[in-house]
C-alpha cells in the first residue's frame, strides 16, 4: 500500500485541532499560487518576481499535507529536512519554530526555499504529486524564513563552551557559510576566508536579485557574524596564504569550498571579441557589482540590443533574464540540444519565456563575427539533429550538413559551465585532485587525502546545487569537528 | 579596513598612494598587483605594485587619472579607509642571475619596473634601467631608480630633461653597440610594450611585459581579463600579468580596453560635473586626450 492510500485511510483520526479538514479533502484543496510580478512589469526592474505566501495562503498550502508517517518527501530532500514536523509547526501559527526545525538540517531556508530544484527533489516524491500536485514546500520554507527574518524572531542559539580548537574555512559560498554556521556553535573558532569583498559566493556574483534577493544573502552572513564568525573578505587563499601556511598560523582544520568557478569557453574562432561574455563576468558585473544600477554604481556592463545567451542551465536564464532587463530587445537562448535535455529548472524556463526571451534549439554556434572596433556583430551557427544517446543518457546532438545561418547579434553570454579554480590545488602539496581538478574527499567525512584538510560544494562535485553544498557542508562540519576534539591535543 | 597613510600628487595627473596592509605587503613580490575599490558603489581597481615598505607593512600605488575612480582616489585624504584592497594577485615577475638585466619602463610604468629593478638587482643582476616620459614633469621616481641602476636612462618625448626620445630609441642603441642585456621588462602604454617587444625580436632578448586588461575579480573566476599569447587564449590575472612580449596579441589588447569607453566617459563626466565632488583644481583641469 502506498503511503498516499495509508494516509487516506487512517485520515480522520489523524485531524488535529489545527488542521480542520479530513485527510480526504485535503487533497482537494488546490496547490496555492504564490503571486508575482507581471511579465510585462518585472521585465523593467529587478526586484524579486515572486511575493511570496502571506500567513492566509502559508496555512492553506500547509493543510494540504497529509502529515505522512513516512513522509517520503524528506527522502528527497538532500538534506532531509523535516518536512511534515516544519509544516505541522507552520499550523500550529508558530512560524519561528518551523524556521527553526528547518534548521535542524539546512541552515539557509530562506534561500534554498526560493533556489532549491524542489520539483525534482522534495516535490517530487510527495506523495500528492502522483494524483495531483505536490504540497508546495519550497513557498512554506521560504515563508517561514522569510517570517522569521522579517518579524526580527531570529534567535542567536547557546553556543557550547569554546574547545580552544581554531577552524579555517575557505570560500563563503553555501557550503563554506554552513560549515562555520555548524562548527561556532560546537564551540570551535571558526575564520571564514573569502576572496571576493562580499561573502556568499554564487549567491551574490551569480543568481540574480529577482531571485534571490541580496539583502537576504547578507542576513545569512551578518548572522554567523553576530554568533562570532570572523570574516576575512578580500583574502585569496593560495595567494596571500597557502592552506599550510593556514595551519602555521595556527588554525587546527582547514575547510575548502571554492566552488565552481573557472569559466569555460567554446574554443572557437572570435571569442575573444569585445562584447562576448562568461556568464560568470556577465552576472558578477550585474548582480556582485551591480552594473545595472548605472548613475549609482560604477561598473559598467554592455547593453545589447539583441542578446544570445549560449546555453540551457539555470545560469543560462538568469543570463538571458538579466539580459531581457538591461533592455534587449531580442534575448535568445541558443541551445545545442532539444528544451526536454534543458538542465534548468522547469519554473525558471517558464519565467524566461514569459518575459518573452526566444529559444533556439538545436542550434550552436561555429564562428563569431566582429566590426571593425573588433565588437562582435554576429553570429554563424548550424542546427543539429538529435541522433544516439550519449554518455550522459541524453541524445547526442549531431550538426545538419549545410544547415549554416547568421544569427545578428551585438552581446554573447557563454554559459556552459565551470571548472575548478586550480589556485588552491597547485599550492597544496599532497591535495588529490582528479582529471576535472575537483578535490577528491572521503565521501562519508569529506576528508581530503591531507590530515585535517576537508572539502565540499561545487570544489569537489563540479557544478552543483546550493542544497548539496550545504549538505556537504554539514557532513564535513560533523567530521571536522570530531577530528579536532579525538587527534587535535589542546 | 585598508588605511591610506598618504595620498599626494607627483605630477599632473600623475599620484602616489600609500596603503597599510600588512599582511599583503609581507608577502608580495615584484610584479604583482592588487586590486581595491575606493567605496561601496566603486568599481574593482587593478593596480600595480610600485613599493613594499615590508617594515611598516606599506604598499605604495603609483596612478595615472584617467577616469572616474582614478580621480575618486585622489580624494583619498591621508587617514582614511579604503573600501577593500586584495592581493598580492598575479605571479611575480621572473628574477633570475641572467648577468645583465634591463628594466624599461614607460610612463606610469616608470613605477611598476622600480620594484622589478630591485629584485633583479637582488638577484645579482646588473641593472641597466631606461624610463620615459612625455615630458620632464611627467618624470618621476628619479631618484629611486638611480638608487637602484648601474646604468641610468631617463627620456623624455620633448626633450625637456635627459635623453631626447623615445625609451625604445635609447634601448635599439645599447642594444646596436653590444650591451650584454639578457633580459628585459617593459611596461607601460600597451604601444609603448609593443614598439619594444617588436625592437628586441630581431635581436633574439628575451623580452617581458606586463599586461593591463580590464579586470574584475582577479582570481581567475570571470575571463573579463583574457589575453592571447601565440595560439593560446589565457587569463592576465591569474597567468600573468607578465608575458613573453614576443608572443602577446598587442592589437586584441588595445581593443579591449576600449570596451566600456562611452560609459566610462559619461561616469567621469557626471563626477566632474558633480558640485559634492571634492577634486582638486588640478584633477578638475581633467581631459581626455581626444577632447583637449
Ligand atoms: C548563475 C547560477 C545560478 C544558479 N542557480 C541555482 C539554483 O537556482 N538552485 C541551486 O540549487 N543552485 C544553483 N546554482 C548552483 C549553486 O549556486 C552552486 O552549486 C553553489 O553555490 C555551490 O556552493 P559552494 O559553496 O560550493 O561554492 P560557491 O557558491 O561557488 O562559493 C565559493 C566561494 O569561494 C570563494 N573562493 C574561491 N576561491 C577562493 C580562494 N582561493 N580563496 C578564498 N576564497 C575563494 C569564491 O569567491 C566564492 O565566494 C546556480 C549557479 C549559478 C552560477
Ligand atoms: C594588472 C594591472 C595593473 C595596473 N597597474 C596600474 C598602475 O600601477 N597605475 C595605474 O595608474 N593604472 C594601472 N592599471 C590600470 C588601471 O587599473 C586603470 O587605469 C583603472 O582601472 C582606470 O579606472 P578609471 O575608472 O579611473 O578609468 P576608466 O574610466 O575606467 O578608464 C579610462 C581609460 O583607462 C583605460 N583603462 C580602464 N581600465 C584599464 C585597465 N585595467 N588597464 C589599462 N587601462 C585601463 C580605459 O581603456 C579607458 O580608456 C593597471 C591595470 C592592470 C590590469
Ligand atoms: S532544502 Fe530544498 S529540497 Fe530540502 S526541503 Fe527545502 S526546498 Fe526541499
Ligand atoms: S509534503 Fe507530501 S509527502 Fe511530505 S508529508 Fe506532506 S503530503 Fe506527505
Ligand atoms: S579578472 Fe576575472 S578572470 Fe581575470
Amino acid at each position: 500500500m502506498s503511503d498516499e492510500e495509508t494516509a487516506v485511510e487512517t485520515g480522520e483520526s489523524g485531524t488535529s485541532s489545527t488542521n480542520q479538514l479530513a485527510k480526504k479533502d485535503r487533497m482537494k484543496v488546490p496547490r496555492q499560487k504564490m503571486p508575482e510580478q507581471l511579465p510585462e512589469v518585472r521585465v523593467t526592474n529587478f526586484k524579486e518576481v515572486p511575493f511570496g505566501f502571506d500567513e492566509e495562503l502559508a496555512l492553506k498550502e500547509a493543510m494540504r499535507c497529509l502529515e505522512c508517517p513516512k513522509a517520503p518527501c524528506i527522502k528527497g530532500c538532500p538534506v532531509e529536512v523535516d518536512i511534515p514536523g516544519f509544516i505541522r509547526l507552520i499550523l500550529d501559527k508558530d512560524y519561528a519554530a518551523a524556521a527553526r526545525k528547518i534548521k535542524e538540517t539546512n541552515s539557509l531556508p530562506a534561500v534554498c526555499g526560493r533556489v532549491c530544484p524542489q520539483e525534482e527533489q522534495c516535490e517530487i516524491a510527495c506523495v500528492l504529486h502522483k494524483k495531483f500536485t505536490p504540497v508546495a514546500i519550497g513557498h512554506l520554507e521560504r515563508f517561514v524564513a522569510d517570517y522569521e527574518r522579517e518579524n526580527n524572531l531570529v534567535q542567536l542559539p547557546t553556543k557550547k563552551p569554546p574547545t580552544g580548537r581554531r577552524v579555517a574555512v575557505v570560500g563563503a559560498g553555501p557550503a563554506g557559510l554552513t560549515v562555520a554556521g555548524d562548527l561556532i556553535l560546537l564551540g570551535h573558532d571558526v575564520t571564514i576566508f573569502e576572496a571576493l569583498h562580499k561573502p556568499g559566493g554564487v549567491l551574490v556574483y551569480g543568481i540574480p536579485e529577482f531571485r534571490l534577493p541580496k539583502a537576504i544573502v547578507k542576513s545569512e552572513c551578518d548572522y554567523l557574524a553576530d554568533l562570532g564568525v570572523k570574516f576575512q573578505n578580500s583574502t585569496v587563499i593560495g595567494k596571500m596564504d597557502t592552506i599550510d601556511e593556514l595551519f602555521e598560523m595556527g588554525f587546527d582544520s582547514v575547510f575548502i569550498g571554492t566552488g565552481a568557478g573557472l569559466p569555460n569557453f567554446m574554443g572557437i574562432p572570435g571569442e575573444n571579441l569585445i562584447g562576448i561574455y562568461s556568464a560568470n563576468e556577465y552576472l558578477t558585473r550585474a548582480n556582485l557589482m551591480r552594473g545595472f544600477d548605472e548613475g549609482n554604481f560604477d561598473t559598467p556592463i554592455i547593453r545589447g540590443r539583441n542578446v544570445a545567451v549560449l546555453g540551457g542551465g539555470n545560469t543560462a536564464m538568469d543570463a538571458v533574464r538579466i539580459a531581457r532587463r538591461l533592455g534587449a530587445d531580442n534575448a535568445y537562448i541558443v541551445y545545442r540540444r532539444s528544451e526536454a535535455e534543458m538542465p534548468a529548472r522547469k519554473e525558471e524556463i517558464h519565467h524566461a519565456l514569459e518575459e518573452g526571451v526566444q529559444f533556439h534549439m538545436l542550434t550552436a554556434p561555429i564562428n563569431f563575427i566582429g566590426d571593425e572596433q573588433n565588437r562582435v556583430k554576429a553570429m554563424e551557427c548550424i542546427t543539429m539533429d538529435l541522433g544516439e544517446p550519449d554518455a550522459s543518457g541524453r541524445r547526442r546532438p549531431v550538426p545538419k550538413e549545410g544547415s549554416n545561418f547568421i544569427m545578428e547579434i551585438d552581446l554573447v553570454v557563454v554559459a556552459i559551465g565551470n571548472g575548478s579554480n586550480p589556485l588552491i590545488p597547485r599550492t597544496t602539496p599532497g591535495l588529490e585532485t582528479n582529471r576535472w581538478q575537483n578535490i577528491v574527499v572521503n565521501q562519508e567525512t569529506m576528508q581530503t587525502s591531507r590530515k585535517g584538510v576537508y572539502a565540499g560544494g561545487d570544489i569537489v562535485t563540479g557544478g552543483a546545487t546550493v542544497i548539496l553544498a550545504a549538505g556537504a557542508g554539514k557532513k564535513a562540519a560533523r567530521a571536522m569537528h570530531k577530528y579536532m576534539m579525538e587527534e587535535v591535543q589542546k | 579596513m585598508p588605511k591610506v597613510v598618504d595620498n599626494r600628487e607627483l605630477g599632473p595627473m600623475i599620484w602616489k598612494m600609500r596603503v597599510e596592509v600588512p599582511r599583503l605587503v609581507a608577502k608580495a613580490k615584484a610584479g604583482q598587483f592588487v586590486i581595491l575599490r575606493v567605496n561601496e558603489e566603486g568599481e574593482r581597481v587593478p593596480m600595480s605594485i610600485a613599493g613594499l615598505d615590508r617594515e611598516h607593512g606599506l604598499l605604495t600605488i603609483i596612478y595615472q587619472v584617467v577616469g572616474k575612480t582614478s580621480a575618486l582616489m585622489t580624494t583619498v585624504q591621508a587617514g582614511q579607509e579604503l573600501a577593500d584592497c586584495v592581493g598580492p594577485l598575479g605571479i611575480a615577475s621572473h628574477t633570475d642571475n641572467w648577468g645583465t638585466a634591463c628594466v624599461v619602463g614607460g610612463g606610469i610604468g616608470i613605477a611598476p619596473v622600480y620594484p622589478i629593478a630591485q629584485a633583479f638587482k637582488e638577484a645579482g643582476n646588473k641593472v641597466v634601467t631606461i624610463i620615459g616620459a612625455r615630458t620632464k614633469n611627467l618624470l618621476f621616481y628619479e631618484e629611486e631608480h638611480m638608487a637602484v641602476a648601474d646604468e641610468f636612462y631617463p627620456c623624455t618625448d620633448d626633450g625637456s630633461h635627459g635623453h631626447h626620445g623615445f625609451v625604445s630609441d635609447v634601448l635599439k642603441k645599447l642594444l646596436d653597440n653590444g650591451a650584454p642585456i639578457k633580459h628585459i621588462m617593459a611596461i607601460g602604454p600597451v604601444p609603448m610594450m609593443k614598439v619594444v617587444a617588436n625592437l628586441t625580436k630581431p635581436y633574439g632578448v628575451s623580452t617581458w611585459v606586463s599586461l593591463n586588461p580590464l579586470m574584475i575579480d582577479g582570481t581567475g573566476m570571470c575571463g573579463g581579463c583574457r589575453v592571447k599569447i601565440g595560439e593560446e587564449t589565457k587569463f592576465a590575472c591569474v597567468d600573468g600579468p607578465d608575458f613573453d612580449g614576443h608572443l602577446v596579441d598587442f592589437g586584441l589588447l588595445t581593443s579591449r580596453l576600449t570596451a566600456y569607453r562611452e560609459q566610462e566617459r559619461k561616469s567621469m563626466k557626471r563626477l566632474l560635473e558633480d558640485p559634492n565632488c571634492r577634486l582638486t583644481k588640478s584633477v578638475q583641469a581633467f581631459a581626455y586626450p581626444d577632447e583637449k
